[in-house]
């Protein structure tokens, strides 16, 4: 078994059927980031001030509310299949399984701070 | 993936002669990485903050526009929205050679430029835009 190479091992195996998916969805997510990050940004120049009422009417509108939901989850799911392939060509062995499994563990973390945030904003009750 | 030491490396980054093409492309790693790191957690900062109350948000806010904040606050930032630009302009340049477009010698040369000229050009009108005009 040791004299096969790493090649000889798979050849004859077959295809994972999953090569290109990881690629195709880092596309999908740029494209679907990219559409939701220019309303972001407009939407944000375009509120008349940065303060705590503009920015928490502005998010309680199901219209501004579900984009942003949208917004975070493409942004999020793009970063961790970004960094994936950063440290997928930079570190290597059990120290690549390690960076991208933290990676995996901070991304969703944060995420679902944002993520939460919003929904919070959203639901809570109209400023007296 | 185990590599016998003794055997050689392929010709590496060190002995190719740089261009703009291999500026853009690690740039868009380093944007990529940058924005992943120091936007996506300025982005649940901001919303956390948001979301815990009129007095959290007011420290957020105070934060940014006081003091050494200010000054911190306002470096990130334009650093981050050069990031944003780059690795935007750098994606689309991506896309489009993803379908086989733009791999001529002159043509790659020019949209690698250009994703620089328009990145720096787009921060600069944008803060000009923010700082002076709101």
């Amino acid at each position: 078994m040791r004299s096969k190479t790493a090649l000889g091992h798979v050849r004859g195996l077959g295809s994972a059927r999953t090569g290109a998916h990881h690629w195709w969805l880092e596309r999908l997510t740029s494209v679907s980031t990219l559409v939701l990050f220019v309303w972001f940004f407009v939407s944000i120049l375009r509120l008349p001030d940065m303060g705590y009422e503009t920015v928490t009417t502005w998010l309680r509108s199901p219209l501004n509310a579900v984009p942003m939901l949208l917004f975070i989850l493409s942004t999020f799911w793009h970063i961790k299949l970004g960094m994936q392939v950063v440290w997928e060509d930079y570190v290597h062995e059990s120290t690549k399984v390690f960076a991208i499994t933290l990676t995996n563990f901070l991304v969703i973390g944060v995420g679902a701070l944002a993520f939460f945030s919003v929904l919070k904003i959203a639901f809570g009750a109209e400023a007296q | 993936m185990s590599r016998n030491t003794s055997r050689p490396l392929s010709p590496h980054l060190t002995i190719w002669k740089w261009g703009p093409h291999m500026l853009v492309s690690i740039l868009h790693r380093v944007t990529g990485s940058g924005l992943s790191v120091v936007g996506g957690i300025a982005l649940a900062w901001w919303l956390v903050a948001a979301a815990s109350g009129e007095e959290a948000y007011g420290k957020f806010t105070g934060f940014l526009t006081e003091g050494w904040g200010m000054w911190a606050g306002l470096v990130v930032g334009i650093g981050l929205t050069w990031a944003l630009f780059q690795h935007t302009f750098s994606g689309l340049r991506h896309l489009a050679m993803d379908i086989g477009a733009g791999f001529e010698l002159q043509t790659n040369k020019f949209w690698a430029q250009m994703t620089i000229v328009g990145s720096v050009l787009a921060t600069a009108l944008l803060w000009f835009y923010i700082l002076e005009v709101k």
